[in-house]
Parts: structure tokens; C-alpha cells; sequence
């Protein structure tokens, strides 16, 4: 029954692409809109009902074989069904369904309305693949999907040329990612003669050597950073904002980006074996989030500030997860896309609202043009600057204590957890002051309005997850740790401290939290638009200049290679082979001419001289 | 071996009478300049051959001889009607027929 279930949560989106594909134009609006919701939707429902058995304690992990794929590999379709995919699965396929509801209002009118949804559709089958995948191949599968759906969906609107090259950047991006991540799997096959995680991750203990389980997970981490936007493979995200709003939010804040900690959690038995590659791991993560939250700070397109934002909350994901913290950095993961996904859609109510502007220095005043778009953000806002009891809170806070608890070198990443939190919040009540308090700065003709129906009411959804989703794992009841705990068994996870210290860091959080956002309202509060003028200003407006930096070595490095390929290698060497042999055929022949007389007894008298030699030679070897 | 002798006419005697007819056809061919007299000379040099195949199938009783010479028989026939033709279309053009001043594919 659960394997029926199970098989039927990924397919049902793939069938609703595979429909919108072939009918999209067909169905129309809001039909295909709606189709499209209604199987992400179903498959909540079915991931639910068969979560069930985990909620209540004592099911078993299922497996649920489709066929034989890779017979020479011991490769099977198959997917995994545990507590940890389940968690995923009811991310995905949850704050997906409320985001495809999102999108009929948003995509309403748009040439591609149908294509639209048919790419969501495949993303959220793509993304299940990835999340219910049970050995490195197929994984690898929903990966390399849920990259090409991220292409697609950035370069949507692909008339507009930053859109199409936005596309192309996460493409080629993630390619160097998943390059790392290839040659990891290749390195686990040879070690373990398997793929499959049970049995990898069974024999792991016994057969990997350090070495070797570092190369490998270091190889995996390459991988990660380039799905999940880490240093320094997250120059994709920022661009990825070209495609629409619904796509930011559900792929490049609450899913897909995830995926690089989903894919450490799950293998972390092998981050087990490799300490060092943990605490790479998490020092990536803490660099990210600290680096990426500095450059949110000068960011003047509201897409931006959050893209940047997400790139610093995976960080603290990364963190966790780095730490061996697995359930915080889940659970982080969990509230994250519950405020995050809000926050893309908050934004996006606005833009829509004003008519495409995404300049917030030509927002402000909105808060009671747009109750309902203002009142949810702001509950995303409390969330994400870790005010209590909002969600965000509990996870970053969970973070942050497991970091400190791990005492050593860690508290050195604990306080760059919170310094970052700090900044973290003063750079969110920055982007909420300048959107929807003090005076209006749009335009003269736009007349800002309150989204519809079928957009409020994801907004009222997500609005109540960012509220209450802390409240599943609290210190008190920590029922998201008791629902992971089967996935990772036997494998030694970060703890929490107890008692006066635990109140006492999160007190600690909470003020960091506080501490920004009163300080943002000291600026931007009084001083209406603060003039973030100035080097420094530039510096962080334009991420420090990484891109440029990458365009010098990479961009630049690439068009000469290619150059020098095509000149030199090419026209001289390829070429110049053929020519050669050209000219060598035309000597050849100049030398030759002068045989042919124009004589024809000569030519008589040549075969007369040849028959007879030829038959000489034949006598002389005594043929006849 | 045939034991040549003056009074029995052997197959040496052909195999030579097809010797100096070849040799025949072969000066001709090498010495006259006039393509229809090359063409009379390679016609005698392959009814040289012809006969040598004759008398040798005659000697070894074998059939094979008389076969082989209607084959080239049938072939010389069609390759006269198409040097004939050649030769004729070149006189109307050129009216010459002297192989040495046709040498236009000189290299």
C-alpha cells in the first residue's frame, strides 16, 4: 500500500507535466494553473498519508524497487522511503502545492502560462526523485533534473537577453558543481563495488580509509556548493532572480537550493568517516552566510537582498550539517523554506503590485496600501531576524547552540553564526523599512493594490508556517529530533547544551536579532533612505566584484583557450595538416608532369617495355 | 617438349609465326604515326595472341584456347567500333590523323 503511495508522489507531478506539455496551450488559463496545483498538491496528501507511519513511531524504512536500470552496476530505479525523505518529501511537495497556487494568480496572462507550469510540474517531480532517491545514481538523476529545470525556469522570459544569460551562468555554474560530484561517485563505486545507500553506507565504517573518505566527501561538498550556492560556486543564484518570482521562491530559496544539505545529511555516514571534511563543510557554510549576508546589505533590487539572503541561510544549513547538527540544519532547512519561500512571495506581491518595479529605493509606504502582503511579511521578517517565538528562532538558534556546544575551534563559526545574525536582521528590517514604511517613492501612474484571492491566501499558508513550524522542535518537545532519529542512527550527532546555558545562547540569539533590527530602524527609520553612498557601498553593492573577478579569470581565461584553440590549434595545426598535404600532392604532381609527352607511341612504347619486363620478372621467378 | 622438326608443322612453328606477327603489330604500332595503321597493328598483335592461344589449346587438348579467343575476338570487334569512331570524329575535326600532332594532353 505505502509502496503504491510512495511511487505515486513523484509520478503524479511528472504526469501533470507530461499533460502540460503536450495540452498546455490547450487547457488555457487558469486550467493548466490549476492542474499543475492539483497534483503537487495530491502528492502532499499521499506523502502524508504515508508519512503517517513514521509520525506515529515504529514504521520501518521502506524501499519501493521500480526496475532494473543499470544491470552491469547492480543499479536499480529505487527509491527510499524514511523519516528523512519523508521530511523532504512533505517540504517539497507543501510548500510547492502553495506556491503552484501562488503562480495561477502571478503567471495570469503570460504567453507561457502553460509551459510555465508544465517546467514546475517536472521540477517538483525532478525534486522528489532527488529526495526519494535510494543510491547515488539516481540521486544523481533528480539532480542533474533539478538543474535543468532551474535553467529553464531562470530563462523563462527568454526574449530578455540578462534572462537567457542568467540560465546559462546557473547551468554552467552547477556543471563545475556536479563535476565534483561525479567523480565522487565514481570514487564510491570503485571503494564499495555499490551505489546503493544502505549497503555504502553499511560498509563504509569497515572499508573507507580517512583518506579516501575525505577525497570522497570533499568531491561530494564540490558538488553541494554548486547546487546549494556556497563559496564559491554561488555567483548563479543573485542572477537566477531573472526568472519569476514563484520560481525564486520555490527553487531557488525553499527546494532545490536545499538539496546540497539534504545530500550531506543523507551521506552522513561518510562525513562520519572524514572530519576533516566536516568541518570543511561547515567552515564553508560559516564564510557563506557571513560573506553573503555582508553583501545583502548594499543590495538595492528586492530580489537581490533576498537571493543573497537564502545563499547566507543555506550557509547556516551548511554549518549545522557540517557540525554533524543534522537535525538543526534539517530543521533550518524546514523553517527557511517556510519564511523564505513567504518572503519571495511577499516580494513578489509587491512588484506585481507595482507593476514590475523591483527598486526599492522607488518603494516605501506600501504597509497600508497592502495589509495582507505587509502583515504576512512581517511575520517572515520576525522569523528570519530570529525573534522568538517566530520559526526561525528555534532553528538558527538550534544552530548556533549546537555550534557552541561543540566548544574548541567551533566557537570561533558560533560567533561568526551570530554576527552574521545580526546582520542578518539589520539587512531584512532594512529591505522591510525601505518596502512598506515612510514615504511613497514609486512612480507618478502606479497605483500599488492588494494581490488577489488566489495569491493572498499561499501568503496566509506560509504566513502560519513561519509563525508556528518552530514549535516542532522545541528544547521542551523536540519532536522533529525523535522523527529523524532512525536516519541517523549510529551515527555520532552534535548535541545541545542543557539548562542555564541553552536559555542563556538563546537569549543571546534573540538580542543579536533584536540588536539589528533596532539598529536598522535607527537608520532608515529616522533618516528615511540612508544614502549608501561611498566606496564601500559599491564594494558591497556589487558582491565585492566576485563576478568580475570570475569573468577576468574564468570568462576571459576560457575565450582564450578557445581563442588559441581556434587560431592556433585549429588554423595552424588542423589545417595546416590538410593544407600541407594539399601542397605536397600539388609538388608531387608538378614533379610528374613531364612524363605525360602527349606522345601516344611513347605511351605504346612504356606498356610495350612494361609487358616485357613484367614478363622477364615472371620467368626469372620461374611462374610459368 | 616438342621436339621441333622441318618436316612436321609443330605448335613450335605457330607459337613462332605468332611470335613474328606480334612483333609485327608491335613495330607498327611504336613506328607509323597514323592512327589507322597503329589500329591495323594492335588488330595484329592480338590475332597473334589469338593464334598462340589456338595452337597452345590445340597442343594441350584443351578447350579453353578456342574459348579465350572469342572472347578477345568479341572484345577487339566492339573496341574497333568505338577507335573507329574516334578516329573518324577526329579527322573531321582536325582533319589529320597523325597521332603526334594530337598531344594536347601534354603534361
Amino acid at each position: 500500500m505505502e509502496n503504491v503511495l510512495v511511487s505515486l508522489v513523484p509520478l503524479l507531478p511528472l504526469g501533470g507535466a507530461v499533460v502540460l506539455l503536450a495540452f498546455g496551450k490547450r487547457l488555457g488559463e487558469p486550467w493548466g494553473g490549476i492542474t499543475a496545483t492539483a497534483t503537487v498538491a495530491a502528492s502532499f496528501g499521499l506523502a502524508l498519508a504515508a508519512a503517517l507511519g513514521f509520525l506515529g513511531g515504529g514504521a520501518e524504512p521502506e524501499i519501493v524497487t521500480w526496475f532494473d536500470w543499470l544491470p552491469a552496476l547492480g543499479v536499480r530505479a529505487e527509491l527510499l522511503w524514511d523519516p528523512l525523505a519523508a521530511l523532504m518529501t512533505l517540504v517539497v511537495t507543501g510548500v510547492g502545492a502553495v506556491i503552484h497556487l501562488y503562480s495561477i494568480g502571478y503567471m495570469e496572462g503570460d504567453e507561457g502560462y502553460g509551459r510555465f507550469f508544465a517546467y514546475m510540474n517536472l521540477f517538483a517531480f525532478s525534486m522528489l526523485i532527488l529526495v526519494l532517491a535510494n543510491n547515488f545514481a539516481v540521486l544523481f538523476v533528480g539532480w542533474e533534473l533539478v538543474g535543468l529545470c532551474s535553467y529553464l525556469l531562470i530563462s523563462f522570459w527568454f526574449d530578455r537577453p540578462t534572462a537567457a544569460a542568467a540560465g546559462k551562468k546557473a547551468f554552467v555554474v552547477n556543471r563545475v558543481g556536479d563535476a565534483g560530484f561525479l567523480v565522487a561517485l565514481m570514487l564510491v563505486f570503485s571503494t564499495f563495488g555499490t551505489l546503493d545507500f544502505g549497503r555504502v553506507f553499511e560498509a563504509a565504517p569497515a572499508e573507507l580509509g580517512t583518506g579516501l573518505a575525505t577525497a570522497i566527501t570533499i568531491l561530494l561538498l564540490v558538488g553541494a556548493t554548486g547546487k546549494s550556492a556556497q563559496l564559491p560556486l554561488y555567483v548563479w543564484l543573485p542572477d537566477a532572480m531573472e526568472g519569476p518570482t514563484p520560481v525564486s521562491a520555490l527553487i531557488h530559496a525553499a527546494t532545490m537550493v536545499t538539496a546540497g544539505v539534504y545530500m550531506v545529511a543523507r551521506t552522513g555516514a561518510l562525513f562520519d568517516l572524514a572530519p576533516v571534511s566536516a568541518g570543511v563543510v561547515a567552515v564553508v557554510g560559516a564564510a557563506t552566510a557571513f560573506y553573503a549576508a555582508t553583501v545583502a546589505l548594499g543590495q538595492r533590487d528586492i530580489k537581490r537582498v533576498l537571493a543573497y539572503s537564502t545563499i547566507s541561510q543555506l550557509g547556516y544549513m551548511f554549518m549545522a550539517v557540517g557540525a554533524a547538527a543534522y537535525v538543526a540544519g534539517l530543521f533550518h532547512l524546514l523553517t527557511h523554506a517556510f519564511f523564505k519561500a513567504l518572503l519571495f512571495l511577499g516580494a513578489g506581491s509587491v512588484i506585481h503590485a507595482l507593476g514590475g518595479e523591483q527598486d526599492m529605493r522607488r518603494m516605501g509606504g506600501l504597509a497600508r496600501r497592502m495589509p495582507l502582503t505587509f502583515g504576512t511579511m512581517l511575520v517572515a521578517w520576525l522569523a528570519i531576524s530570529g525573534i522568538p517565538p517566530f520559526s526561525g528562532f528555534w532553528s538558527k538558534d538550534e544552530i548556533l547552540a549546537a555550534l557552541f556546544q561543540r566548544g574548541g575551534l567551533w566557537t570561533v563559526l558560533w560567533g561568526v553564526g551570530l554576527v552574521t545574525a545580526l546582520i542578518t536582521a539589520y539587512y531584512m528590517s532594512r529591505l522591510m523599512y525601505l518596502t512598506f514604511f515612510g514615504e511613497r517613492h514609486w512612480s507618478e501612474g502606479v497605483h500599488p493594490h492588494e494581490s488577489p484571492p488566489v495569491m493572498a491566501l499561499p501568503l496566509l499558508v506560509l504566513g502560519l508556517g513561519s509563525l508556528v513550524g518552530g514549535l516542532v522542535n522545541t528544547t521542551w518537545r523536540p519532536a522533529l529530533e525523535h522523527f529523524l532519529e532512525p536516519a541517523f542512527e549510529g551515527l555520532t550527532t552534535a548535541t545541545l547544551p542543557e539548562g542555564v546555558t541553552l536559555l542563556l545562547l538563546a537569549t543571546i540569539s534573540a538580542a543579536a536579532g533584536l540588536a539589528g533590527i533596532i539598529a536598522a530602524a535607527d537608520i532608515y527609520m529616522r533618516r528615511k533612505a540612508a544614502r549608501e553612498e561611498g566606496p564601500v557601498w559599491d564594494l558591497l553593492r556589487g558582491g565585492y566584484r566576485v563576478d568580475d573577478l570570475y569573468a577576468r579569470v574564468f570568462v576571459d581565461g576560457g575565450g582564450a583557450l578557445t581563442r588559441f584553440a581556434a587560431t592556433t590549434v585549429d588554423e595552424k595545426g588542423v589545417d595546416g595538416a590538410v593544407n600541407g598535404l594539399a601542397r605536397l600532392t600539388g609538388w608531387l604532381g608538378a614533379r610528374m608532369r613531364p612524363l605525360q609527352t602527349g606522345f601516344v607511341r611513347s605511351y605504346g612504347l612504356v606498356v610495350l617495355v612494361g609487358a616485357v619486363a613484367l614478363l622477364a620478372w615472371f620467368l626469372s621467378r620461374g611462374v610459368f | 617438349m616438342i621436339v621441333a622438326s622441318w618436316c612436321t608443322v609443330t605448335p613450335g612453328w605457330y607459337m613462332a609465326l605468332a611470335a613474328v606477327l606480334f612483333v609485327i603489330g608491335a613495330s607498327g604500332m611504336l613506328l607509323r604515326r597514323n592512327a589507322l595503321v597503329m589500329f591495323m597493328s594492335v588488330e595484329l598483335m592480338l590475332n597473334a595472341v589469338n593464334l598462340s592461344f589456338v595452337a597452345a589449346g590445340r597442343e594441350l587438348n584443351v578447350i579453353e584456347g578456342q574459348v579465350s579467343v572469342f572472347f578477345v575476338m568479341v572484345v577487339a570487334a566492339a573496341e574497333v567500333v568505338v577507335g573507329l569512331a574516334i578516329i573518324v570524329m577526329v579527322f573531321r575535326r582536325r582533319s589529320t590523323a597523325s597521332v603526334d600532332e594530337l598531344s594536347d594532353l601534354r603534361g
